[in-house]
């Protein structure tokens, strides 16, 4: 049980980690190549695709460090 | 019709199968009483991490996305990738927003977006058109989930739009007796049978066109032979900023459509929905591979049915895989179509009951009252949505989408900002809401499209020269009426704070965006009278 009053917050220093996910995939010049290609793939996709690995591990680091347990 | 039997047997009984959990759904997780809009809209706001899973995935990634993703990659190459970043950036950015939401929410007692922005800024003015932008904005989307049944029947040689309406009829059916339980239970399905489709077309298929590299190779060769200036494997220097503002903004307006809402709404604790916003990505994985068939359809040479790019999809399954399992996959789309659909026509309803009619018509509804009328408005907008089909043209409903997206971004400074800040007066929201969204269908109005000779309203990439800007860069209208907004609605607050204007009442109080299950303060079944509260 959680009390009514309490005097929590979202406020934590982990929450900053969300920005990377949130600017990384905004930057084009990071992903705009061809080359280096990786299994066939051109750098813009599986740059990509691998920031979608990023997203998850930024988000479940904050959750897991902000999470309240019961 | 013929040589596609076996697809539509396949097909017909998958689609049989799952309307039938959608009937049966009404008794999954017994809940006391469906006669009121907590129970029936809501799911009983009790989904744990994994159903609150499938059903924001069933319900952010829907059938349309499937055929038009795709057929987007195919026609105009990297461009139809923002979907990728789109869909990465959106789970950190409302990762904090939306707990916010559901704990304000479940203290109140809010269904929708529009019941906290009354609360919150004291003005039913104000609500009342954050709910008319959220019902205007889902019809077109839902009516986009039927073009994606539609591409599927089409290459299965059905044509007519009888099969469309029996499809609907079913699906308004099960929505009508089971609400949200319904799309929660055929989600687990949709999801099954899509996993299994695209792992096999993305493993299969290649191998068959002779590897990825070869794939990319084509459609580059496709996109230097086309005489059309922003196609290509890569970005050009003009559109970058469209890729990523309408990669940004597209992800803003996500998590304000009724529907995300709905979902989030709808699970038991604030973990589930952190847990969710981390986990929701292996979709966007699904989405990005999905992405790409698009350009295994330019390797198989695959052509559209007439000019409907919708159909690239479905004819390269029809190309590649045995008769038997096309038919899994257009089931997969099928009913990919089905459970976005019955969580939007349930979404635009819980707005128009609880903001419109309680609000306006009936102030004294009663509980069954509210979820009767719920059910009836859902019915009403599935109709509208089947209207859409039926009397508009596909590419018609496709734009009447893309508005859509640039309108709902108008309720960011209400609803999420709102969330976090109370400086907005309420005057300044509505005049920045009146200007974004004049801004908004004035530039989509100047949006034309040579190659197809429409002159507006045909995209929603905005040149900038037509801001008198000595470039040929494009950007995301949506973006640009939403800067608008944020503006006036700014300058309005602090003129209304000058004259001494009347602001509405805040009921909220700060802590009470912090509340978790298990406290006191939160409510799970307040609607329905005598129904134990769960804790």
């Amino acid at each position: 049980m959680t009390t009514p009053n309490g005097d929590r917050s979202d406020r934590s220093p982990w929450n900053w980690l969300l920005i990377v996910p949130i600017v990384l995939p905004l930057l084009p010049f990071l992903f705009n190549h061809d080359e280096p290609r990786l299994f066939g793939f051109p750098m813009f996709y599986w740059l990509q695709l691998a920031f979608i690995a990023v997203g998850v591990t930024c988000t479940t680091i904050v959750y897991r460090m902000t999470k309240r347990g019961r | 019709m013929e040589q596609h039997l076996t697809e539509i047997i396949v097909f017909t009984v998958l689609f049989l199968v799952v309307s039938g959990m959608g009937f049966v759904a009404a008794r999954w997780r017994r809940p006391q009483d469906l006669a009121s809009l907590d129970e029936w809209g809501l799911g009983g706001r009790s989904f744990g991490s994994w159903i609150t899973w499938f059903l924001v995935g069933g319900d952010l990634y829907t059938a349309y996305t499937f055929v038009a993703v795709p057929a987007l990659l195919w026609s105009a190459g990297a461009m139809g990738f923002f979907a990728v970043p789109y869909t990465i950036v959106i789970y950190p950015l409302v990762f904090l927003v939306l707990i916010r939401l559901w704990s304000v929410s479940h203290i109140h007692g809010f269904v929708t977006p529009a019941d906290f922005v009354r609360a919150r800024f004291g003005s039913p003015t104000l609500a009342l058109l954050i709910a008319i932008t959220g019902i205007v904005a889902t019809m077109p989307y839902i009516a986009l989930q039927l073009v994606g049944i539609e591409a599927v029947l089409k290459s299965m040689g059905v044509t007519g739009h009888l099969p469309i309406i029996i499809a609907f009829a079913i699906l308004a059916a099960y929505t009508y007796q089971s609400g949200l339980r319904a799309p929660a239970l055929i989600a687990f399905v949709k999801d099954t049978l899509i996993y299994i489709v695209i792992l096999v077309a993305i493993v299969v298929i290649p191998v068959k066109l002779g590897g990825w590299d070869l794939i990319f190779d084509k459609a580059q060769e496709k996109f230097a032979a086309s005489p059309a200036p922003g196609d290509g494997i890569l970005l050009n220097a003009n559109n970058q900023l469209q890729y990523i503002t309408l990669a940004f903004g597209s992800a803003l307006a996500l998590f304000l459509y009724p529907h995300s809402i709905t979902g989030v709404l709808a699970s038991r604790n604030r973990d589930v929905i952190k847990r969710n916003m981390s986990a929701l990505p292996a979709y966007s994985l699904l989405l990005g591979l999905i992405a790409l068939l698009g350009y295994m359809a330019i390797a198989a040479g695959t052509t559209p049915i007439g000019k409907d790019n919708n159909t690239i999809v479905p004819r390269l399954f029809d190309q590649m895989f045995p008769d038997w399992f096309t038919g899994v996959a257009y089931a997969a789309v099928g009913i990919g179509a089905l459970v976005p659909a019955a969580i939007m026509s349930i979404a635009a309803a819980n707005l128009f009951t609880r903001n419109i009619y309680k609000e306006y018509i009936k102030p004294d509804a009663t509980n069954a009252d509210e979820a009767k009328v719920s059910k009836i408005t859902s019915l009403l907008v599935k109709v509208g949505a089947v209207a859409c089909i039926l009397f508009l043209d596909t590419g018609f409903s496709i734009d009447l989408q893309l508005i859509g997206g640039v309108i709902i971004l108008q309720t960011l400074p209400s609803v999420a900002l709102g969330l976090y800040t109370r400086w907005f007066h309420r005057g300044g929201l509505i005049a920045g809401w009146v200007a974004g969204m004049s801004a908004g269908m004035l530039l989509l109005y100047n949006v034309g499209n040579p190659a197809t000779g429409k002159l507006h309203f045909a995209g929603s990439a905005f040149p900038l020269e037509k801001l008198g800007l000595d470039t040929k860069m494009t950007i995301y209208a949506g973006v640009l009426a939403l800067a608008v907004n944020l503006i006036v609605a700014a300058v309005g607050t602090v003129v209304a704070r000058a004259v001494n204007a009347a602001d509405g009442e805040d009921t909220t109080h700060p802590d009470h965006y912090f509340a978790d299950e298990g406290d006191p303060r939160v409510k799970d079944l307040d609607f329905s009278p005598g129904a134990p509260k769960a804790h």
